[in-house]
């Protein structure tokens, strides 16, 4: 049984761990700036959702899982709500929303 | 472990830091000053000070960045250029920068038990705190008790910064200032549906943290600097939505003025009452009959005289800001 859940939350870290990676390439690569902002918006919603589960699964049942579980809800209802705010803002000052062929076109020129 | 995550977050601290110099927009410039305290906040978490990154995580990553934002809506968003050399500036900061590496060579290794400073008078403070005052947290003990004289300083210099911010920014206004009263066009973000959600769900929440990590004190990281700064950070994630009439309708202006003032008078009326019993000047052990319940409530007053003058100051700071902002 503790092999079972000591491998389980192994693969909830790595592929929590992969799309923390894979968020950062693409907040690195990605043509402009709503696709960065849904990248980096990975990290928070989807690598939170798989790494704390991770590390309460490591914790067991203990005060220390109890936390973890208010953090958890803590980062799951901010961290979406500050990658909308992110978005409303760069909307409202006037970013639109490009075609992503052009700008995949022409990202060498740009960055 | 900790050696590479120390390593890891001080590269990244200077990267940070030499980012913060360069860059000639200042908006920029505040976010990478938000990042570096939050990085900050985890080099102290790594060192164990954990009452010191929770003060540094509200204060540096939090409140800072919303009154520097606030700033910032005041002046230009980009810092003017210098094109002239300053040679002076730079020897100086040579000269200093050399001076600091060269003092380092004397300083002992990190959690060196031969260090100086574990050596004068941490003992004794480690071996006496649960003899007098009997509480498990030793940082408590010894700001509220033991150095109760630097935190009533540290109290007042806060006092200070705060009316000296009040007559910088009120200056211009004169007598109106005190009855301004931001306009009612200003709801903040409230038409966003989503933020306003949100924050109407994490602002008790916050607000409850804070009072918990002000009570928790003595048992654990916490006390009143860092509950002072999280319950006023609640409150500035109100204003920020809500609009700032909002914030000042939960908690007036007046209000804000008497918790700064009457935090510090907590404190000193303490140690003042510590005097007419009987014993010294901030010594708590006169309080009550038994002297370790005594120094337990006179820990438990001061810092809720802390914590209370802490979140009037920042608040107030943050609405001195804001109302200029409204100009």
């Amino acid at each position: 049984m503790a092999g079972v859940i000591d491998g389980l939350s192994w693969i909830l870290l790595s592929v929590g761990g992969m799309f923390v990676f894979i968020g950062g390439v693409g907040t690195l690569r990605l043509p402009n700036f709503y696709t960065r902002m849904h990248a980096a918006s990975l990290t928070d919603s989807m690598a939170t959702l798989l790494i704390l589960p991770g590390i309460m699964l490591q914790a067991g049942w203990s005060l220390a899982t109890i936390k973890l579980l208010a953090i958890l809800v803590f980062l799951l209802l901010t961290g979406p709500t500050a990658s909308y705010a992110l978005a409303n803002a760069a909307l409202l000052s006037g970013m639109k929303p490009e075609e992503s062929r052009q700008t995949v076109g022409d990202k060498t020129s740009a960055s | 472990m900790i050696i590479v995550s120390g390593i890891f977050l001080l590269t990244l601290l200077a990267i940070i830091a030499v980012a913060i110099v360069r860059t000639k927009n200042l908006f920029v410039a505040v976010m990478l000053t938000s990042i570096f305290s939050l990085l900050m906040a985890a080099n102290f978490f790594i060192l164990d000070a954990a009452d010191v990154a929770l003060t540094e995580a509200a204060v540096g990553a939090g409140v800072t960045t919303v009154i520097f934002l606030s700033a910032l809506s005041l002046t230009a968003e980009r810092e003017r250029s210098i094109t002239r050399k300053r040679y002076l500036a730079i020897f100086v900061v040579v000269v200093t920068t050399l001076v600091l590496i060269y003092a380092t060579f004397d300083k002992p290794r990190l959690g060196d038990p031969q260090a100086p400073v574990h050596q004068h008078v941490a003992p004794w403070y480690l071996e006496k705190t649960p003899e007098f005052i009997g509480i498990p947290n030793v940082v408590t003990a010894v700001l509220g008790s033991f150095r109760g004289y630097d935190t009533l300083g540290e109290v007042f210099v806060v006092f200070t910064a705060c009316i000296g911010v009040l007559f910088l920014l009120g200056s211009r206004r004169g007598p109106e200032y005190a009855v301004y009263e931001p306009s009612p066009g200003n709801t903040g973000l409230s038409h966003h549906l989503i933020p306003k959600v949100v924050s109407r769900l994490l602002v008790p929440f916050i607000v409850l943290f804070g009072l918990y990590v002000q009570f928790h004190g003595e048992y654990g990281p916490g006390g009143g600097f860092q509950a002072g700064s999280i319950v006023a950070a609640g409150i500035i994630l109100h204003a920020l939505i809500e609009g700032e009439a909002a914030a000042l309708a939960a908690v007036p202006r007046a209000a804000l003025l008497g918790m700064v003032v009457g935090g510090a008078m907590l404190y000193g009326l303490v140690g003042l009452a510590g005097l007419v019993l009987g014993g010294n000047f901030l010594d708590y052990s006169v309080l009550l009959s038994d002297p370790i319940a005594g120094q337990q409530l006179g820990i438990l007053l001061i810092e809720a005289g802390v914590g209370v003058t802490v979140c009037g100051a920042i608040l107030l700071i943050f609405h001195a800001f804001a109302a200029r902002e409204l100009v």
